[in-house]
């Protein structure tokens, strides 16, 4: 009876094995197709993200889509990290900030100097945004946007029937809130999720201490700083905060805080220009319908969250002039304004005509360029630009341990913070 | 002749050959696979946890340096700890409801399929169903909180959901409400099992019903408690998508279990190494359970 059976399992193991071929010889690239792995999934993105594979099929060249859902890039850089294990990486990839440099030293990625001299890259960057994108030296991958992170968002109704104006500092926020409480709002509209905790962190860092020093206790990770008397100054005033905050925030997703805002259930939000992808959607329009202003206190700073692609090393001449190509109109006028209308973001490159963007893009775009000649520009910490991802992880644990713990002093939390950048160093 | 002798004495032993060793052939595919994918990767992740990998798994040698880095970070604390609290609750809160529900459906009641339908129904779920639910339900501004003060008691607070010190209660409130149902699924095959003579004989002793169900039936049921155990605690251990669904495993990282503590940590913070490590001591940690009790039960059941 067994034996019977075994010429047809025979068979359908064959069938297996022919079909697995197939697929695989279906998943190999042509050499000059571009494979480009990226977590622009959401309709906007996607949309935008469409646009360069229009534009590079123009040249010539085929785009393999390998989009992997996922807001943070999370999945998707599990997914890659096995793929460049397997040997077989795709040719670029949405990999940004300090990880840049890590995938560098792991010696994958491949050098764009060709290309970057070509176009002037040098004179097109700000100089804080190039060292991002470069490794060793070399150009490795290229800015598609910029967005800014200390943002606050508000509802202008909530603000008249409470009767005040946008805040510019911290102590007006605190009384404006105060204010929007008893004209029966919540204050401010926040989710109580690790990240936006720390998105909320930096910017208070930053309007209360200034932005000598964020950089030095955030980016450079100074146990002077992070332990220090400034630091416990900025985590007392994080913490008052959360007064302005309503009970139901634990857990609770960014886009539906922002919801609250544009109900008008909720005065203020202090969130990355992301947001305004949410104001959009629901058909309002900047400085009418919602108002946006640099997070109090930081008119002078600006906090990047770059996207980037970066060129994985690749020994084919057509593919590699395939990728090329793929960085050059990824750093062109066309992409630049088409993708970061549909994102809400800016372009990287400071030198566009910003008629078609909103006022609040406008204002992004001049506070880019301001802040990049004053050196107001830092990266941000809570989304991955400024430290590597271990150590950012430990802060966000420190982060949003004391602002939930009802009973930690600030000195124990800036103690923790020194010790959670050293521990997480190996 | 002698050739057809030969031939006949020959058959039987190919065909019993192929025979015994047909069952192994067929076997030893899946054992090769097991081995490799179970196995082989424990060791794997065990020769990893020795090694600084970060982003990447390398293998540059650090000893036990991840453990000791493991033991002294905050978070793994507080995810062991909420594991104990869990894990211990989770599985006598299920077993005693379990137990009760299906003593009491075990009572010859009317439309006794009807109602086992609808408390087996939950396990029909999964853990990110049931988190999203609850979710909501216990959302103070939304859920029964808020449902309970619009009733006109306006001091009514269950806000655990959002109070660090309480979240960790409220997974396993949903994990209950999940897999009690399931619980009582196997208590009812136990008791239906059980041969009536024996109770019959114990009400002719004059025993009173609890004490028939505690000294006659409950013993009975022993392997039922001892299968219940085995899956409930390999349920306790495996949570991790309830926890992402149900609290995130906030406030903070108030509600982190192990499982969630690891995927964060090798996966999104690039600690594949501390990772690694804390993989194997959630396997240590299973192993020290599970060894002793697998031991006493199968060895009693054998000489028992």
């Amino acid at each position: 009876m067994l034996i019977k059976q075994l010429p047809t399992f025979k068979k359908s193991a064959l069938a297996l094995a022919l079909a697995a071929g197939t697929a695989m010889a279906a998943g190999t690239t042509q050499a000059s197709d571009v494979e480009v792995l990226h977590w622009w999934t959401s309709g906007g993105e996607a949309r935008a993200a469409n646009v360069l594979k229009e534009l590079l099929e123009a040249e010539g060249y085929g785009w393999q889509d390998f989009a992997v859902a996922g807001g943070g890039g999370e999945t998707a850089m599990t997914v890659l990290k096995s793929r460049a294990m397997s040997g077989n990486p795709p040719s670029a990839a949405q990999i940004k900030g300090p990880e840049i440099q890590e995938w560098g030293e792991l010696g994958l990625l491949g050098d764009l100097n060709e290309v970057a001299d070509a176009e002037g890259w040098n004179d097109l960057l700000p100089e804080i945004v190039a060292d991002i994108m470069r490794y060793d030296g070399q150009y490795v991958a290229v800015p598609a946007n910029v967005h800014r992170v200390n943002w606050l968002w508000a509802n202008p109704d909530v603000l008249e029937a409470a009767g005040v104006e946008m805040p510019t500092t911290l102590d007006e926020l605190f009384a404006a809130g105060e204010a929007i409480r008893e004209a029966g709002f919540v204050p401010l509209a926040h989710g109580g999720q690790s990240w936006q905790d720390a998105t909320v962190f930096e910017s208070v860092v930053l309007g209360s201490q200034g932005t000598e020093f964020y950089q030095q206790a955030l980016v450079e990770l100074d146990p002077e700083a992070l332990g220090g008397e400034q630091m416990v100054a900025a985590l007392e005033d994080f913490k008052r905060l959360r007064e302005l905050m309503d009970e139901g925030m634990p857990g609770r997703d960014w886009n539906i805080a922002t919801a609250m805002v544009i109900e008008g259930v909720a005065g203020f939000q202090l969130m990355g220009d992301w947001a305004k992808g949410e104001f959009t959607a629901a058909g309002l329009t900047a400085g009418e319908d919602y108002l946006c202003a640099a997070a109090p206190g930081t008119e002078d700073a600006f906090t990047f969250n770059i996207d980037s692609l970066a060129m994985f090393r690749v020994t084919d001449d057509a593919e590699r002039e395939a990728q090329h190509t793929l960085a050059r109109l990824v750093l062109e006028p066309t992409f630049q304004e088409a993708f970061n209308l549909a994102k809400g973001s800016i372009p990287a490159r400071p030198d566009l005509d910003m008629s078609e963007f909103d006022s609040c893009a406008q204002q992004s775009l001049a506070d880019f360029q301001r802040t990049a000649d004053e050196g107001g520009l830092v990266p941000s910490m809570a989304h991955g630009m400024a430290v590597r991802a271990d150590v950012q992880g430990a802060i966000f644990d420190v982060v949003t341990n004391y602002f939930n713990d009802a009973d930690m002093p600030a000195e124990e939390a800036a103690q923790r913070m020194v010790s959670a950048a050293e521990a997480a160093s190996f | 002749m002698s050739e057809t002798t030969t031939r006949t004495a020959l058959r039987p032993t190919v065909s019993g050959r192929l025979q015994a060793w047909l069952p192994r052939l067929v076997l030893a595919p899946s054992v090769a696979v097991s081995l490799f994918f179970v196995y082989g990767f424990m060791l794997w992740t065990f020769v990893l946890s020795l090694t600084s990998s970060r982003m990447l798994p390398s293998y540059d040698f650090v000893g036990f340096g991840q453990y000791a880095r493991l033991m002294a970070n905050e978070r793994w604390w507080v995810a062991s700890t909420n594991l104990m609290i869990f894990g211990a609750l989770f599985i006598i809160i299920c077993l005693v409801l379990g137990a009760l529900l299906a003593m009491l459906l075990d009572q010859k009641i009317r439309q006794e399929g009807a109602l086992r339908t609808v408390y087996l129904y939950p396990m029909a779920l999964s853990f990110i169903v049931t988190g999203v639910v609850w979710k909501w339900l216990l959302n103070p501004q939304l859920g029964i909180q808020a449902m309970v003060r619009s009733w006109g008691f306006e001091s009514f607070e269950f806000d655990w959901i959002v109070d660090p010190d309480m979240a960790v209660y409220t997974l396993v409130i949903a994990a209950v409400w999940q897999a009690s149902g399931f619980v009582m699924a196997l208590f009812l095959a136990g008791l239906r099992g059980i041969d009536d003579s024996i109770v019959k004989a114990a009400q002719l002793d004059g025993a009173s019903l609890p004490r028939i169900y505690w000294r006659v039936v409950m013993p009975c049921l022993r392997p039922v408690v001892f299968s219940a155990v085995m899956i409930l605690a390999h349920i306790a251990i495996k949570s991790f998508d309830l926890v992402v669904a149900l609290t995130g495993g906030g406030p903070g990282y108030a509600t982190d279990l192990p499982a969630t503590f690891m995927y964060t940590h090798a996966f999104n913070r690039a600690q594949i190494g501390l990772g690694s490590a804390s993989a194997m001591l959630m396997l240590g940690g299973v192993l020290a359970i599970l060894i002793p009790y697998l031991y006493s039960e199968l060895r009693s059941r054998k000489h028992g």
